[in-house]
């Protein structure tokens, strides 16, 4: 099990990272069991704990998959149908695989003022991908995703639990270098 | 001193005195720089008490509607039947804010300690910090802080050896701007799509798990230590009678140093877009501002000249909102700008209510045509009657959020949009 964590930690941990590990049963290693056992811990209802066992889903496996939904319906006393209605609500749970290097543009207005348009184009050029789809050797998804909320410092990119500020298009190869 | 960029203007800063000091996120520096002298002296207050300086401060929700944070207190119950919550919206995710984050990034014990004497006087035992999903880095520094807090005995049982239990808990979002309103944040909270639902029960009868809550933004619960400290009066030799105090300014878009600024209330918005901010670069000219975030409504450079306080800006026909000024240049295109501000609401409409759901939509392609050159005059009449149907009929604010900047678009550069339906 990785380093036990504290209870007030478990409902904040990053759920789009590159290292991830996969598994099959969500609750069946001490690791799961830990994680909902805390994440419970926290609120007087079961339901609460559904956001962050999906990020739990999403942190192991690189996206939320069927049937880590049906697990966590299972695990919550919730159906699955409730879980997906939820899933599906939040743009950042990935309901297919991604990249490793899931790789989000700022596009939305200050980042629009700067050139924003010109570095998502740049991102999917030099990756060969279309929007949203998983390079050929499944290192890079580029999306555009809505402010970031870092509009001072456009435009903003956000790479998987990383933030890059003040992007320019011509330093796209570099950063796609410093991911490898 | 502003982040990432200093000024020159002679201004206190409070809040964010500290920003871009590492010292500042670990216990030990804040401690050293002064940090956790004021929950003792809570401690030993009367809650009633400290609500009593808080609204006797002015002190005004940093969320962008500006309601007096005291008297909001003062709505939870007295004798409590039951648990209290404590929400700390930090969900931040309105086109053009990017302040709280400087608070969650470098100062998250400031934070800490506001939301617990905050709890303290409201009675809640327990608080939520629900952090916007895509802030990782920043969720990581404040759930660090709250551990750390936990392990010196600021946060959970017997707070300081008061007697008094209190937790504190962070949790993250998952990319949903609505979260961000307080009742959409509460649903979300409780496990479900971060649905607005209609008030009453407002949140301090009724809130999240069906227990009074209040709900306060990030850089109202980091105001509250000082005032506490220092006294109502103390707080109040800035700003304006109606609102007190400093406040952040993010100011982005085209301007030569965009950042964040802490000034005080009352400075006029052409002094924080020229002087501290520098203009537009290159030269060039500023041709709108939208001033308080993607949601209120847009001024042209002739109107800068407004005080930058609650009442001042609604008397120019704005409102200052979170205070995030976006600066579009001589060279924007206003259409194409608006486009893409009312494509960020056709979004992140959660759906519930038609008006919005279809009006932001309809809003987005409307505009869209327009900017292809595919539009026609009856185009804008219907913007215009889209305006109509968005304003006031919806379960929460996010329909009207468009019409403002809309509107104002449509009133003050309609010769925009004449050009390019005719072109
Ligand atoms: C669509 C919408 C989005 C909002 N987003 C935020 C937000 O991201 N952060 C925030 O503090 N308040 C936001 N608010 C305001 C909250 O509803 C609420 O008024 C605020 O958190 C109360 O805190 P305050 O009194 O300290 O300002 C939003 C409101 C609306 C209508
Ligand atoms: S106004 Fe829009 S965002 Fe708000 S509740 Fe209605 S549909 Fe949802």
């Amino acid at each position: 099990m990785k380093n036990p964590i504290h209870p007030a930690a478990a409902s904040s941990q990053a759920f789009q990272i590159a290292e991830i590990r996969p598994i099959e049963r969500l609750f069946e290693d001490d690791e799961g069991r830990d994680r909902l056992e805390k994440a419970l811990s926290r609120y007087p209802e079961k339901r609460a704990a559904l956001l962050p066992m999906l990020g739990y889903a999403q942190e192991r496996n690189g996206w939320v998959s069927d049937e880590s939904m049906e697990q966590i319906a299972g695990a919550l006393d919730l159906t699955p149908a409730y879980v997906r209605s939820v899933a599906t609500f939040y743009t950042m749970y990935n309901k297919h695989p991604v990249g490793r290097h899931f790789i989000q543009v700022c596009t939305c207005i200050s980042c629009h003022l700067h050139e924003a348009d010109e570095v998502f184009e740049r991102f999917l050029a030099e990756t060969g991908t279309r929007a949203g789809e998983v390079s050929e050797d499944g290192k890079y998804t580029v999306i555009e995703a809505e402010c970031l909320g870092a509009c001072g410092f456009a435009t903003a990119v956000q790479v998987n639990d990383r933030y890059f500020e003040n992007v320019t298009p011509d330093q796209i190869p570099a950063i796609l270098d410093e991911l490898d | 001193m502003g982040y990432p960029y200093s000024h020159d203007l002679e201004v206190n800063t409070l809040l964010s005195r500290h920003f871009g000091d590492e010292k500042a996120r670990t216990l030990e520096g804040w401690k050293e720089l002064g940090g956790y002298a004021t929950l003792p002296r809570a401690l030993e207050m009367e809650p009633g008490a400290i609500t009593e300086v808080v609204k006797e401060s002015g002190l005004r929700g940093r969320g962008g509607a500006g309601f007096p944070t005291g008297v909001k207190w003062s709505f939870m119950p007295q004798e409590p039947t039951g648990p209290h919550y404590l929400c700390c919206n930090a969900d931040e995710s309105e086109p053009g804010a990017f302040k709280d984050r400087e608070i969650l990034r470098w100062v998250p014990h400031l934070l800490i300690e506001g939301c617990l004497i905050a709890a303290r006087a409201i009675r809640a035992e327990h608080v939520y910090i629900y952090v916007r999903g895509e802030f990782f880095p920043f969720s990581r520094i404040v759930t660090d802080a709250v551990v750390e807090a936990y392990e010196a005995g600021y946060v959970g049982e017997n707070i300081l050896g008061s007697g008094w239990n209190c937790d504190v808990t962070v949790h993250i979002g998952a990319g949903a701007y609505i979260a961000g309103e307080e009742t959409g944040l509460m649903s979300s909270l409780m496990g479900g799509r971060a649905e607005p639902w209609i008030k009453p029960p407002f949140p301090a009868q009724a809130g999240v798990f069906g227990r009074p809550t209040t709900v306060n933004n990030v850089e109202t619960l980091a105001a509250v230590p000082m005032i506490v400290a220092e006294g109502a009066d103390w707080y109040r030799q800035w700003g304006t009678e109606k609102s007190p105090g400093t406040k952040l300014w993010c100011c982005s878009g085209h301007l030569v140093r965009p950042g964040t600024y802490e000034l005080p209330m009352g400075i006029a918005l052409k002094d924080v877009i020229y002087d501290v901010c520098g203009g537009a670069p290159n030269g060039k000219k500023i041709k709108a501002v939208i001033p308080g975030g993607s949601s209120t409504a847009m001024l042209t450079a002739d109107e800068l000249d407004c005080e930058g306080t609650y009442e001042g800006m609604a008397e120019a026909g704005s409102a200052l909102g979170t205070a995030s000024p976006i600066v579009m240049d001589e060279d924007t295109n206003i259409v194409r700008a608006m486009r893409r501000i009312a494509q960020f609401y056709a979004h992140e409409s959660c759906g519930q209510c038609v008006q919005c759901r279809e009006g932001t939509s309809w809003t987005a392609q409307l505009l869209h045509r327009i900017e292809r050159g595919e539009g026609s005059l009856s185009d804008i009449d219907t913007l215009y009657h889209l305006c109509e149907q968005m304003t006031g009929r919806t379960i929460c604010p996010l329909a009207d959020s468009v019409v403002f900047p809309l509107r104002s678009s449509l009133d003050k550069f309609r010769d925009e949009y004449e050009a390019l339906i005719r072109c």
